[in-house]
């Protein structure tokens, strides 16, 4: 088996075992897998309806796994998707509520950009305290998690309402509602974002394969020494590194706070997506398209997952299970990738 | 005779490639028995195939005698067969003993029994002369000291057949007299010996005889009162070797390189470079020769930006680069052949080819305004490839996937075909077999009759005498002598840097 289809086939055998170990559980806790997945499908695809909302959810989940996957592909591990993605939020709807009289081609590319600004900035300084400091980005961007949430919330609370739960809704200038796709989805709450969502995964690709700061940042993720070496300033590198990455994440709040919700309110605790960006970047093999794929799945079992009770009764929790299953075999590859050439090596024999 | 092991006709193959094909290796008792063969030839394969890691597809096995079939590596041991890693196989923070009870410790009431253990340790540490201290923690020892601990593994485990794979190659010259030393006491207490290695000079002071593999194929066993390095690498490589390399003489030009009055810092804040002064000169190879460790690599980190000089000035062509970065040095005209080639010198995940534009990636055709065009990398690429003898499968390949002998020629194509004035080599050839030595030798001499400055480290002195037109010593930070190759001796050299100044050349 050449080496791409290893690739590939890890994260797909990865989901498949999941799927059987959820089977399983389903039946060792009385329930009928065949019905429970059956609920599931047809939570996820099955009419136009829950196909939107499938997609809808995929793209916050695009932008988490993508700025999660940039930035190891450069080398380090940004944890702080969740906090950049919060900030990123709150600055996207703040200058969506606070402009009013902006015409549209003006004021949304601005709340976008306010939100990949955001998070960048909340990538920022984790980036420059690892590169002046070599303070480790895991620990900065854990505790930067826990200050995005409280400072959100207290500018939500303080500063941007008064004393509400949640803002205003941003004008209509600053909205990625789109009628067309509620419509051709049954009113789904399907937004423009998942245009942006792609586009975003074509520029990271692009931006990593193709272009000269790509090659050094890359360069730069495999080998600081060489990079060094070669003349590249690997200190800027990393700092731009964790910018971009924060900002990636940071239009993933923007699709939350422009086009799913269209306001931001209180959260008692994370969002989860930016932690699921985790798992769709490492699912997907950090690569472009794989997030996208990955992000799709993550979609459909989140909210195929709300279906499950009602259809079939079999507690909608179980998804999680197969969520952390999944996790857990991808995790665990190398199992997969032994027991593959085991299984080669007696077709061979 | 009697043979302790006899590998008869043994073959591997991996995915169609014969790795080793019909090669016999008989070891006898009390000798020690050379496995030489270039770098690739397929040594490190029958070595596993032997320590139970790969399974052979054809050829038998006998220890004492007798058919044996070794699956994994605990049958091999206990047979008595014990590997010394070339690349250590230690736990930092542990102690010696703990090492070497690793896996296999002497337990009492579920505990493990430390103190009997240790005592073990030292019975069988001062049995050979290992002179270790088996509470000492291996983050505190000695390189030297680390491959006598991982000896002392394979004993405790009692071996009686030891393998040594590579055992110079991390080794200062006065710790590998020490494992001469060493080795013969094995022998003393009725060990085997094999040794893997590609150094001639090693192998007729203490081998008894030599078993040469090529491309795989067994080439043969010679007795080595028989034989002679010659005769030895031309079994190794299928071709005449020659040793010294031909070369005209130099006709220095002006100085390239000046340094003056030079003092850097190494990583500890200790001065490791103190006030030197050097020249290099368009034409002429110079040979930086001393024991590792006495500035050497600052001093070049220096030149190239890579470190911090805290005194002192470097100039090229008559322009002051001191602390320059490095992309400023590159582009002022030095190229840098680095010491670590895995560490330095390439990025192993990327395609080789890839690796060649390592330093001229963001300028054109590599590069068009902030876009890479991998097309014309490419084309460079293979270009060097041919022009280098680089063997790969593709310019796609990954670096990491190279042997080392290739990675080097892969470097130093790169390093080259930039044209510098100055070329700066350090430890060009380690690890490296003749052929490829050979190749490197004559692509240096060849940037000198170019009329460029090559600055030359090694630490291996015969690669000093042979290439450089001046040897410069190096000692505790400072050039303590400039010597003329033929005017000089290794004995006068090795006085040299071991601190002595009656050297007979000019003072610089």
């Amino acid at each position: 088996m050449s080496k791409k289809w290893t690739v590939l086939a890890v994260p797909v055998i990865s989901v498949l075992l999941g799927l059987l170990a959820g089977a399983v559980i389903m039946l060792v806790s009385g329930n009928n897998p065949a019905a429970g997945y059956m609920a599931l499908w047809n939570g996820a695809f099955g009419d136009t309806f829950y196909t939107g909302e499938t997609l809808r959810q995929m793209t916050p989940y695009i932008f988490a796994g993508l700025a999660v996957a940039f930035a190891f592909r450069t080398g380090l591990f940004n944890i702080g998707v969740e906090g950049q993605l919060l900030v990123g939020w709150l600055a996207s709807v703040w200058v969506g509520v606070a402009f009013t009289d902006l015409p549209k081609v003006i004021h949304l590319p601005m709340a976008i950009g306010a939100g990949a600004l955001a998070g960048a900035l909340w990538g920022f300084i984790p980036g420059f305290l690892k590169a002046r400091l070599r303070v480790h980005e895991v620990i900065v961007t854990i505790m930067m998690n826990y200050t995005a949430l409280h400072v959100t919330n207290h500018f939500i609370r303080n500063v941007i309402s008064d004393g509400s739960d949640a803002t205003d809704v941003v004008n209509e200038t600053a909205s990625l509602r789109s009628p067309f796709l509620e419509n051709i989805t049954d009113f789904s709450s399907l937004h423009n974002g998942l245009y942006l969502a792609v586009l975003a995964a074509i520029i990271m690709w692009f931006l990593l394969e193709k272009t000269t700061l790509g090659y050094e940042l890359r360069a730069v993720g495999y080998n600081q020494h060489a990079s060094e070496y070669a003349g590249m300033n690997v200190n800027r590198n990393i700092v731009l590194s964790m910018v971009i990455s924060g900002a990636f994440a940071g239009i993933g709040g923007s699709m939350q706070g422009l086009g799913t919700f269209g306001n931001m309110f209180i959260n008692s605790g994370f969002s989860g997506i930016g932690f699921d960006g985790i798992a769709v970047a490492l699912l997907g093999g950090n690569t472009a398209i794989g997030v996208v794929l990955a992000a799709l799945l993550f979609g459909a079992l989140k909210v195929g997952s709300l279906n499950m009770p009602i259809e079939s009764g079999v507690p909608n929790e179980l998804v999680e299970i197969v969520i952390a299953l999944i996790i857990f075999f991808v995790a665990s590859s190398y199992m997969i990738t032994w027991l593959l050439s085991r299984f080669k090596k007696k077709e061979a024999k | 005779m009697d043979y302790v092991i006899e590998m008869l006709g043994i073959r591997k193959e991996f995915n169609g490639f014969v790795a080793n094909d019909d090669i016999t290796l008989q070891l006898a008792k009390g000798e020690i028995h050379a496995l030489l063969g270039e770098n690739g030839a397929g040594k490190s394969t029958l070595m596993n195939v032997l320590f139970g890691l790969y399974q052979p597809e054809a050829g038998v096995i006998k220890v004492n005698g007798k058919d044996v079939h070794i699956t994994n590596p605990n049958i091999a041991n206990d047979l008595g067969i014990g590997m010394v890693h070339q690349h250590f196989m230690l736990v930092d923070t542990f102690t010696v003993t703990e090492n070497i009870v690793l896996g296999n410790e002497p337990k009492k009431f579920g505990t493990v029994n430390m103190k009997q253990a240790e005592q073990k340790v030292r019975e069988l540490s001062e049995q050979y002369g290992l002179a270790v201290d088996p509470s000492a923690k291996i983050a505190d020892i000695s390189v030297g000291m680390q491959q006598r601990v991982e000896i002392l593994k394979t004993l405790y485990r009692g071996a009686e057949i030891l393998i040594f794979d590579e055992p110079t190659a991390v080794l200062t010259p006065q710790e590998i007299k020490e494992l001469i030393q060493i080795m013969r006491a094995l022998i003393k207490e009725g060990k085997s010996i094999i040794l893997i290695t590609h150094k001639l000079k090693e192998i007729m002071e203490v081998c008894d005889r030599v078993t040469v593999i090529r491309k795989g194929k067994g080439i043969g066993t010679v007795n080595v009162t028989e034989t002679n390095p010659n005769h030895l690498a031309s079994l190794m490589v299928g071709r005449d070797v020659t040793f010294t390399t031909e070369k005209k003489e130099a006709v220095p030009a002006e100085n390239v390189l000046e340094i003056r009055g030079l003092s850097v810092n190494d990583s500890r804040g200790v001065q490791a470079v103190r006030e030197l002064n050097l020249d290099v000169r368009a034409g002429e190879i110079v040979g930086i020769c001393g024991v590792d460790g006495n500035g050497q690599s600052e001093l070049i980190e220096a030149i190239t930006g890579l470190r911090k000089v805290s005194n002192g000035t470097v100039m090229l062509n008559g322009k002051n680069i001191t602390s320059f970065k490095p992309r400023k040095v590159t582009e002022s005209g030095v190229a840098h052949i680095p010491q670590d080639r895995h560490k330095h010198g390439l990025v192993l995940d990327y395609p080789i080819g890839v690796n060649m534009v390592l330093q001229t990636y963001y300028q054109k055709p590599f590069s068009k305004s902030g876009i890479m065009n991998y097309k014309e990398v490419y084309k460079k690429a293979a270009s060097l490839i041919k022009e280098f003898d680089v063997r790969t499968p593709s310019e796609t390949t990954l670096a990491r996937a190279l042997s080392g002998g290739n990675q080097q020629k892969a470097i130093i194509g790169r390093e080259i075909d930039r044209d510098p004035d100055l070329l700066i080599a350090a430890q060009p050839t380690r690890g490296l077999d003749v052929g490829a030595i050979e190749f490197i030798h004559r692509r240096l001499i060849e940037q000198r009759d170019n009329g460029k400055a090559v600055l030359l480290l090694s630490f291996e002195l015969d690669e000093i005498m042979n290439v450089s037109d001046r040897i410069a010593v190096i000692y505790e930070g400072q050039i303590v002598a400039v010597v003329q190759p033929k005017e000089t001796t290794e004995q006068e050299l090795g006085l040299l840097m071991a601190g002595s100044k009656k050297g007979a050349g000019e003072r610089v």
